[in-house]
């Protein structure tokens, strides 16, 4: 595979593409550190309106959510190694399984949020709310931003992964050669599930 | 080959127990040890998908630096910007 002019040798290229990707993954990190951080000062000055606030969030729905994304992490390493090894087909339907185990996310939380809509939790519209801690309506601003904003990183995950799939079936992606798209793609990838691994429990349990 | 894809099922079955147990955690047991129980739990899960999935296991040293110093950075923020309202306070509210 053909080396870019600053490196010497294709095991130099290949680390310098994966440390590359880590560091961007650190600056998702720290995205959605801040968003962590403001639910950790709301949970030390309003417990009361975090708990009440995330009693009401769908727990169990969430919950088959996570487990989607953490099923689609297997597929995506699944899809990673295969790429490693020049399997293009195995590669290929490891791919296709993880973007549609994406959607089933995005599907799922969409449902989610008409559920959450329905019952009145969405701060701002004058609709009748169970509610009735005046903070409570501060919790669930950041629940749905950061929800939001993980959901539109998963959208650019499965757009990312279409991608590779696009270009395995039109044969221009070479494999084992260029395995290294594929692993970064799935550096990506896992990184959403792990962010959405530490949302489910901060936003839906230890508030309850 | 199938080595390493057993591997990934067992890591995988791994997840989803302690997906099962955070969630159990939640609906059976209550008490302030909670969210250290949860966020534990979650950290072993991420743990795991860090280390088999996004393939740090054999990774160079150099690589897991990297991978470190998101988490790092993190910590960080989170100490340093929560310590203002874990301080107690001379107010008189």
């Amino acid at each position: 595979m053909p080396v870019a002019e600053q490196f010497r040798r294709v095991e130099q290229q290949r680390e310098a593409d994966s440390l590359g990707m880590w560091i961007f993954l650190a600056t998702e990190v720290m995205l959605f550190g801040g968003l962590f951080l403001a639910m950790l000062v709301y949970r030390i000055l309003h417990p009361a309106g975090v708990r009440e606030a995330a009693g009401h969030l769908q727990m169990v729905l969430a919950g088959i959510n996570t487990a989607v994304l953490l099923t689609s992490s297997l597929t995506m390493a699944i899809a990673a190694t295969a790429a490693e090894r020049g399997l293009r087909k195995v590669a290929l339907r490891s791919l296709m399984a993880t973007a549609a185990l994406g959607l089933v996310f995005l599907a799922i939380k969409a449902w989610e949020y008409g559920l959450d809509y329905h019952e009145g939790l969405v701060p701002g519209l004058r609709m009748p709310s169970p509610l009735h801690e005046p903070s409570a309506a501060l919790f669930l601003n950041l629940y749905f931003v950061s929800t939001a904003l993980h959901a539109l990183h998963l959208l650019i995950g499965i757009g990312l992964v279409s991608s590779l799939i696009f270009r395995l079936l039109l044969h221009r992606l070479p494999l084992p050669q260029h395995n290294t798209t594929v692993e970064v793609i799935g550096l990506y990838w896992h990184l959403v599930d792990i962010i959405w691994v530490f949302l489910y429990p901060v936003l839906y349990l230890i508030g309850r | 080959m199938a080595l390493d894809y057993r591997r990934f099922m067992m890591v995988y079955v791994a997840l989803l127990l302690l997906l099962a147990a955070t969630m159990g955690s939640t609906l059976l047991y209550l008490g302030a040890v909670k969210p250290v129980i949860n966020i534990g739990i979650a950290f072993i899960k991420a743990g795991l998908v860090a280390w088999f999935f996004m393939k740090l296991h054999h990774a160079t040293s150099l690589t897991r630096l990297f991978a470190s110093a998101g988490f790092f950075w993190l910590l960080i923020l989170l100490i340093l910007g929560s310590v203002n309202w874990l301080a107690p306070t001379n107010s008189l509210s």
